[in-house]
């Protein structure tokens, strides 16, 4: 048949792209009746996560920490007497499949809010969407400023970059009395650019100097020539805004070369790959973190043992993150009259002084919470409670 | 003339008139599987002209998109921070995001002229590992500039492509190419996939010949980068590595190396399969989508080793079943 006519195909490819929009009228006018509002007994949200790819790692512990406050809230009778259901996508690491999973969630299974992404290059690229659908988003750890500047509807339970660059400028400049820091960033890495920078800011604001700023790539494995640099100009402590691998490697040849100033660091550091491969060289840095599970708060103490108790395994801070983020979302899902979008939204932003596992919650304006790090030591392959630094 | 460009001004109109509806009435989400088929379309059938036609074995088209998306990303978030006005103005966003993609496009061809100029003396493997260097370079070159984000990536981005660009821009690909490969000038690529020695011994100049294709391939690429940047709004080097590349390249070797309706086919296919399978992973909550995907991919490379066309296009297929018909 088709071959009879040559411009058949063309009648076709019409007929597809006119028939398609008179089939999908009735899908949208199937959700404007429900609108973004809960029908049934179940309240859906959604949650995106890098679940596979190089950053499956921090993809499953939010999962998990998501997985743990669902299962309470839905044992303690859930949201009005409506079970909570998580419809978990994965975007295998990659923005533009952050993007095709952030459009199922919100038209396919027509959910209410979203919770997402861990990385901030994902959460700039589900951000633009989740404002046009005006559905509430809150990351769990994505530390760009960026990703809540993208509208009214997103949220985050993490610090942002300049926070832990501040704080340990903070911490170097008070408790460490040191006047001359060295830098050594990671220029491959977004988060490790963004701290080196807040970093320099605050700590020459507060009047100490920065001696050189060096940079590395992810991936490398020597850094000698770095380090030699660094040595030459006698800094009494090293900045290293990087991930655990580098880090490790970096204290070791630090080490080798003879520096003896400590080596500061973001919660990027937080693994114990750290002290498997920085060993004993390690030893008597300090890293600011979200948390610390030496913290006998009982909010932290019962987080961190119904989570043994569910995965078996002590939870990290990114799993402490995607908890957090959920207790904040069903904390103003409790608080809004309707489980509409807009008071949802308006709900998460009058959060004030919320009890959660990594410090007290308060939204500001900017919809980035208003919360306490803690600066951690390293000591013989723990990591050690120092203190806590408030935001000014 | 008008007689056989029928089929493309048709074409070209049902586009435009299918644009004033599709994106308002059609669910967003396949709205925007479509999109990313209609984006890889473009990419595949502009590698195709390299890797299928002219025979050459490209691997660095992310690297082209990468720069096309860029460049064209860059102008339009600059102007636009300056002339916020422009963005809701339906006609002058369109002006300047037409004007960005050729920028885009012209710039990715411009890198491509001077990739290919060295490297395209090279033959198969060296070639291979050539141009998957060169995508790399480009890769980290973009890490390593703050003016454009470097690894925070570049967000707010303008949403200029609209479904009517995205399916123009493959339109005026396939046209061209389609063109092209049936052209004396396109006749060329193609005897200098074949033989090399005897294409030179009849007077083609093969180097130019296959930097030719490569400027070519590597100006859609970039338009495709740029369509992709204000689709996605945010642009991060981490989504230009080499494992776009390949997928590209997949792309263009299931349909069949040197079919054009195969380039499309296979692109639509994959982008749409991919989806397709994510409801898999979500009962299961593991990741079987890859390994069916992979697996589907395994078994008809095994099935049909030349790609489901060949180096056939659709028109020969129907003429073929025409013929069948008319004999018995």
């Amino acid at each position: 048949m088709i071959s009879r006519h040559p411009f058949s195909v063309v009648l076709v490819a019409l007929s597809v792209v006119l028939l398609a929009p008179a089939c999908k009228k009735s899908q949208t006018a199937d959700s404007a009746a429900s609108g973004a509002t809960v029908s049934g007994n179940v309240i859906k949200i959604g949650e995106v996560g890098s679940m596979t790819g190089s950053e499956a790692t921090f993809g499953i512990s939010t999962h998990n920490g998501i997985m743990l406050a669902v299962k309470q809230l839905n044992a303690a009778g859930g949201i009005a007497g409506k079970k909570v259901e998580v419809v978990s996508l994965d975007d295998q690491g990659k923005p533009e499949e952050a993007a095709v999973a952030m459009n199922k969630l919100i038209n396919q299974d027509k959910v209410i809010a979203i919770l997402g992404e861990v990385a901030s290059s994902r959460s700039l690229a589900m951000a633009p969407i989740a404002q046009t659908h005006k559905i509430p988003m809150i990351s769990p750890s994505s530390t760009n400023p960026k990703v809540t500047e993208q509208g009214d509807y997103i949220f985050r339970v993490c610090f942002i970059d300049p926070f832990q660059g501040t704080v340990m400028a903070k911490f170097a400049w008070e408790s460490l009395k040191a006047k001359k820091v060295a830098i050594l960033r990671d220029v491959k890495n977004d988060y490790s650019v963004g701290l080196a920078d807040y970093f320099a800011e605050t700590f020459k604001k507060l009047g100490g100097e920065i001696v050189i700023d060096q940079s590395y790539s992810a991936g490398d494995m020597d850094f000698k020539s770095q380090l030699t640099a660094i040595r030459s100009k006698n800094p009494e402590a090293i900045f290293v805004p990087g991930y655990y691998t580098e880090v490790g490697l970096i204290s070791i040849q630090a080490k080798g070369l003879g520096l003896t100033a400590p080596l500061l660091g973001g919660d990027g550091w937080d693994s114990p790959k750290l002290t498997e491969i920085g060993g004993d060289s390690i030893n008597g840095s300090y890293f600011a973190n979200h948390y610390s599970t030496e913290d006998n708060s009982p909010e932290v103490q019962k987080f961190i043992k119904e989570y043994k108790e569910m995965f078996g395994v002590v939870p990290d801070g990114l799993a402490a993150m995607g908890y957090d983020a959920a207790l904040v979302l069903f904390d103003a899902m409790k608080r809004s009259p309707q489980l509409t979008t807009p008071q949802i939204r308006d709900a998460i932003a009058a959060t004030q002084k919320f009890k959660a596992v990594t410090g007290l919650i308060s939204m500001d304006a900017k919809r980035n919470p208003v919360k306490s790090a803690v600066v951690l030591k390293i000591e013989k392959k723990s990591f050690k409670y120092q203190t806590t630094i408030n935001p000014t | 003339m008008i007689k056989s460009l029928k089929f493309w001004i048709i074409a070209l109109v049902a586009i435009w008139i299918g644009n004033l509806f599709i994106a308002d009435n059609m669910n967003p989400y396949f709205f925007s599987i479509l999109m990313y088929a209609g984006i890889n379309v473009t990419l595949a059938v502009s590698l195709n002209l390299v890797n299928g036609f002219t025979g050459q074995f490209s691997m660095g088209h992310a690297g082209f998109m990468s720069i096309g998306g860029y460049v064209a990303a860059y102008i339009s978030t600059t102007w636009t921070g300056t002339h916020p006005d422009w963005i809701a103005d339906p006609f002058l966003s369109n002006i300047l995001f037409v004007f960005n993609m050729l920028l885009g496009g012209f710039a990715a061809a411009g890198v491509g002229y001077l990739v290919g100029l060295p490297s395209l003396r090279l033959k198969g493997d060296y070639l291979a590992i050539v141009t998957l260097g060169f995508g790399e370079i480009i890769r980290v070159f973009i890490l390593n500039i703050d003016a454009i984000g470097g690894a925070r990536g570049m967000p707010n981005i303008p949403p200029f492509t609209s479904f009517g660009w995205v399916f123009t821009l493959l339109l005026v690909t396939v046209f061209t190419i389609w063109r092209l490969v049936r052209s004396s000038e396109g006749r060329k690529f193609m005897s200098v996939r074949e033989d090399e020695i005897a294409a030179e011994a009849m007077g083609v100049n093969t180097t130019a010949t296959k930097v030719k294709a490569f400027v070519i391939g590597a100006f859609f690429a970039g338009t495709a980068g740029a369509l992709f940047a204000h689709y996605l709004r945010y642009l991060n080097p981490q989504t230009f590595d080499f494992n776009r590349s390949f997928e590209v390249i997949i792309m263009v070797v299931l349909g069949g190396m040197g079919s054009i309706s195969g380039s499309v086919f296979a692109a639509f296919f994959l982008t749409f399969v991919r989806e397709a399978l994510r409801p898999l992973q979500e009962l299961t909550q593991l990741d079987f989508r890859m390994i069916i995907y992979s697996l589907m991919l395994i078994v008809l490379m095994l099935t049909r080793p030349n790609g489901i066309f060949g180096t056939r296009e659709l028109t020969d297929v129907i003429s073929l079943l025409k013929k069948k018909r008319s004999t018995s």
